[in-house]
């Protein structure tokens, strides 16, 4: 688990181009400041209203798609940036990302499996 | 690296949960189904309210990483309120349903919506009392080990209950059945 005691850059106070460069530092991942959590928290509440639109909207052919991928950048955006995996090492994304894909890999095998095999 | 293994065996558990649901959603009767008894409109605030919690979550853990515990207590307890708002819709959405007549085993779509969501519910309430118990442990400046660090290990867990409702919110709420 990184730690965050130890971060150079603070808050407001991050300065993008002065801070101690932690390459050689395992599992220690930069703070950004506060801004920039905000603006992340902008375009996410900005992808909700879209998805929400759908509701009242048509998208025709586009309708699913569009839900299903607007859900992913949603999802991607939170765990990397507001949980830290796109700056943090590694071996997290694998242990998280793995969990989730052998979800869907699991569950689409199992869902498929009752569309083949129920009565119909 | 605990928590996220914990956090990908939870993957596992919402996926089972999920499936469940998008298995049996088509089974209910003609006047009791998704398409009828959704309030998409509240749903979306909901979802909001949760996904602005996520943004003072994260500024709680930055206030922590900068030592700074005022701060970090207010954005816990902002994050918790807004938690607490989140499950109050539930509450509320689960009510107006079970008025229109949707019990847990109405329908086999109403037991497995009932048990996704209200294992979401669950696990936001367990995020607000970690929420609370840390808020009042920070104030009482006993912290085992490295405050910051046990703040982001909260944290991690509440964003991930976002995420999971990202998820629900998508398949269960916007896409008809």
């Amino acid at each position: 688990m990184s730690t965050t005691a130890d971060h150079v850059e603070h808050g407001d106070h991050a300065d993008h181009g002065d801070h101690v460069d932690h390459a050689h530092e395992p599992h220690v991942h930069e703070h950004k400041p506060d801004s920039y959590y905000v603006k992340v928290a902008l375009i996410l509440a900005a992808i909700t209203a879209l998805e929400t639109s759908t509701y009242w909207v048509d998208f025709g052919a586009f309708f699913l798609p569009t839900l299903l991928i607007l859900m992913a950048i949603k999802f991607v955006m939170v765990a990397s940036l507001f949980m830290h995996l796109k700056g943090d090492d590694k071996i997290f994304s694998y242990l998280f990302y793995t969990g989730l894909i052998l979800a869907i890999l699991v569950y689409m095998a199992f869902l498929a499996t009752f569309r083949f095999f129920s009565p119909t | 690296m605990a928590m996220w293994l914990f956090l990908g065996s939870e993957c596992l558990l919402f996926g089972g949960l999920i499936s469940t649901y998008m298995l049996y959603r088509g089974r209910h009767p003609a006047d009791l189904g998704p398409d009828q008894i959704f309030d998409i409109p509240f749903t979306s605030v909901s979802s909001f309210v949760l996904l602005m919690s996520s943004l003072t979550m994260v500024l709680a853990v930055s206030a922590a990483a900068q030592k700074d515990d005022r701060r970090t207590n207010l954005w816990l307890t902002v994050t918790a309120l807004l938690g607490a708002t989140f499950v109050g819709g539930q509450v509320y959405e689960f009510t107006s349903f079970y008025r229109e007549g949707l019990g847990f085993t109405s329908s086999l779509f109403s037991s497995s919506f009932y048990t996704l969501t209200g294992f979401h519910g669950v696990h936001v309430t367990v995020g607000i009392i970690m929420l609370m118990a840390l808020v009042g442990i920070n104030k009482r400046s006993s912290v085992p080990g490295d405050k910051a660090e046990v703040v982001e290990l909260v944290g991690l867990y509440w964003h991930f209950v976002d995420v999971v409702w990202i998820i629900i919110f998508t398949l269960v709420y916007l896409i008809p059945s």
